[in-house]
């Protein structure tokens, strides 16, 4: 999909420059863009640098355990399918904690052993269970406290305050959060006849 | 108020979790430098796609073509604030982290980081999740087929993120400042006096 949409982008670029009688123009944003996109990259390293170095001391600290065993009881009521002490409830607590802490890196791994734990409890192995479907609605929903790679990519196009769209982000994936699971609670009901 | 929480919140949050970390006696800054050499490789293994995205978001801009389509939907995205130079961004980010990447910082060179374009690229990009991605590695990696509602629900999540970045800078930056109301919130009467935007 992304190669149709990449592909796309530049086709209407290419014919609507020649079409309008510019073709050269097209050339010549090609190679300013690959500059610009080359300075854009060398400028991401800096930030990923910084923000993966970050993390890793939070990581090392015990920060991502700590804040996933507060996690875990606000949780619990979300996912009602789950027995009482199942280990898939913890990976979702971490993978959800890296999420809001703007560690997508140090969720995926945690999102991955969530499935295969929530996998454990599915009876039709090629089918969704209504746990899967809540905790990946929550994660594409990308409730997170601090949107990192946006801060730092306005830090470094020079925004005056670079940590502004904080609250708006936080918010704005809140409000998604919580549609999403408005809406999963009503197609639960229809589709698994669950509660 | 708010602005002084959002200014504090990462300084804040780095300080603390500096602070437990050496209470907790970890090697501080030999961690972060192992950290920070995974996140520079990562970097330049994403270099590539933010090169590719640079040029097809400025072909489409430079060509000319952007401006006739902000132009032809216009009337349709006016009621809602929205300007179309975000529309890449809104579809490529389900597919693609490296490449929305490429467009925010793409946007954020050409309208300038506070610009409402700015600011709304950005909150975008800080709401939202690689949702295909996340999608198709989550259920791939235990086999699993038949997803049943999981796709549109997740679509809805992106979908009702991205109006309420929309809602809520508007809300935080829009034309009448702090607490404006988006015209889509006004009842029709009251549209004649919209901003243009």
């Amino acid at each position: 999909m992304v190669n149709i949409i990449w592909a796309a982008l530049i086709l209407t670029g290419i014919v609507w420059a020649g079409f309008g009688g510019h073709a050269e123009l097209a050339t010549t944003t090609i190679f300013n863009q690959a500059t610009k996109g080359l300075s854009a990259g060398l400028e991401l390293i800096a930030i990923t640098a910084v923000w993966f170095g970050l993390s890793r001391i939070a990581e090392k600290a015990g920060l991502l355990t700590g804040l996933a065993r507060l996690m875990t009881p606000l949780l619990r009521p979300l996912f009602p399918t789950i027995p009482r002490g199942h280990s898939s409830l913890g990976s979702i607590a971490m993978n959800l904690t890296a999420n809001l802490l703007g560690l997508a890196d140090a969720a995926t791994p945690f999102g991955l052993k969530a499935m295969h734990q929530l996998q454990e409890l599915n009876t039709r192995r090629d089918t969704v269970t209504p746990a899967m479907i809540t905790f990946l609605a929550m994660n594409s929903a990308c409730t997170t406290l601090l949107p990192a790679t946006a801060i730092a990519l306005r830090a470094t196009a020079g925004a005056t305050e670079p940590s502004s769209i904080i609250l708006p982000a936080a918010l704005a994936s809140g409000i998604a959060t919580v549609a999403v699971l408005v809406a999963d609670r009503f197609l639960r009901r229809r589709v698994f006849w669950c509660k | 108020m708010l602005a002084a929480v959002s200014a504090w919140m990462l300084p804040g949050l780095i300080g603390l979790t500096l602070l437990i970390a050496v209470v907790r006696g970890i090697n501080v800054y030999e961690e972060f430098v192992t950290g920070a050499a995974d996140g520079a490789r990562l970097a330049v293994q994403v270099m590539p796609y933010v090169i590719g995205i640079y040029i097809a978001t400025g072909l489409f801009r430079e060509s000319g073509f952007l401006s006739g389509l902000t132009h032809v939907f216009a009337p349709f995205l006016r009621p809602f604030g929205l300007p179309a130079e975000v529309l890449p961004l809104i579809f490529i980010r389900p597919f693609s982290l490296a490449a929305a990447i490429g467009v925010v910082s793409d946007l954020l060179k050409t309208y300038g980081p506070d610009s409402f374009i700015g600011l709304l690229a950005a909150v975008m990009l800080g709401s939202s999740e690689t949702t295909f991605y996340v999608l198709t590695l989550y259920l791939g990696a235990v086999g699993i087929r038949r997803s049943l509602y999981a796709v549109p629900l997740c679509l809805l999540g992106d979908i009702v993120g991205y109006l309420a970045s929309l809602w809520l800078t508007t809300l935080f930056w829009g034309m009448g400042g702090f607490l404006s109301v988006p015209t889509f919130w006004l009842p029709s009467s009251r549209l004649g006096h919209r901003p243009s935007v």
